[in-house]
């Protein structure tokens, strides 16, 4: 896992993605963008972010999960 | 002819679309579409821990600034295991000071390889061979090369295609041989007695009707 640890914590990628998503629901383009990272390891990231419960996925876009939300208090 | 097949996988080709592939990478997870909207160079090497692979990393890591300003993307490959990569990555930067910039697929179940043909048995029936597999924003193969396993890759080669491709594309052209960006371009030849006759009227410089070229 690229965004989350074995220990369930999201790593530095992970955070940044979540701390993008902070703003609302956005495209991985937008979050790239926001987060600094290269878009595939944004889409991939995403993925696992989702799969972790931590964001949710609307269509092409994805918010913070409430899960999500709590760790980047 | 089955076993060799069975050994060699799919050989891709020039104008099809790239074979989709979610693998274990140094950076998780990754398919093929989320490359999606850029070009991707996608290579294999041998194996990790030998002198050539060493080399062509570096020199790969070295060209990625150059490849990002152009949107193109580096994946590696090798059946190695992701430990593995990640102790190589770890080893050449403590002993040569370069970060590996980008992710490197472990394909332990040789599935990637099989599915682009980088296995060739002639050469090793257990390590994947050179290759680079060049793939458009459309993920349409563009440029497949081969090397042996004694011979690291030319990274100004595989900067001069992707500049080739990228002018082609963008302005419906041709590049001639040993082409590099601001040389002329090579305009496609007429269909037509009509056009070739146009052709020679148009202020290109021809060698004649079939042959003319231009500055971009």
């Amino acid at each position: 896992m690229a965004c989350i640890s074995p220990d369930g914590k999201p790593t530095e990628s992970g955070s940044k993605m979540l701390r993008a998503l902070k703003g609302g629901l956005g495209s991985p383009e937008k979050i790239a963008k926001e987060a600094g990272l290269p878009l595939f390891r944004v889409r991939s990231g995403l993925r696992e972010l989702a799969e972790a419960g931590l964001a949710k996925q609307k269509d092409d876009r994805y918010e913070l999960s409430e899960e999500g939300a709590k760790l980047i208090k | 002819m089955e076993e060799i097949k069975e050994q060699t996988g799919h050989m891709p080709r020039i104008g099809e679309p790239a074979p989709a592939f979610e693998a274990v990478t140094t950076h998780g997870k990754l398919k093929l579409e989320d490359f999606k909207g850029s070009w991707l160079i996608l290579f294999s090497h041998p194996a990790d821990f030998t002198p050539v692979c060493t080399t062509e990393f570096i020199a790969f890591t070295e060209i990625h600034p150059e490849l990002q300003k152009r949107g193109v993307e580096l994946l590696g490959l090798s059946v190695d295991s992701t430990s593995s990569h990640i102790a190589w990555v770890r080893n050449v930067e403590e002993k040569t000071k370069v970060r590996i910039s980008f992710p490197i697929i472990a394909d332990l179940n040789k599935e990637v390889s099989l599915a682009y043909g980088m296995i060739h048995p002639g050469q090793s029936k257990t390590e994947t061979v050179r290759c680079v597999f060049i793939i458009d924003p459309n993920q349409i193969i563009r440029t497949i090369l081969y090397y042996p396993l004694t011979t690291g890759r030319n990274m100004d080669e595989i900067l001069r295609i992707i500049d080739a491709l990228q002018t082609t594309d963008k302005n419906a052209v041709a590049t001639p041989a040993n082409w590099r960006p601001g040389d002329m371009v090579v305009v496609p030849p007429p269909n037509t007695q009509e056009m070739a006759e146009e052709r020679l009227k148009q202020g290109y410089e021809c060698t004649d009707w079939y042959l003319c070229k231009k500055k971009l």
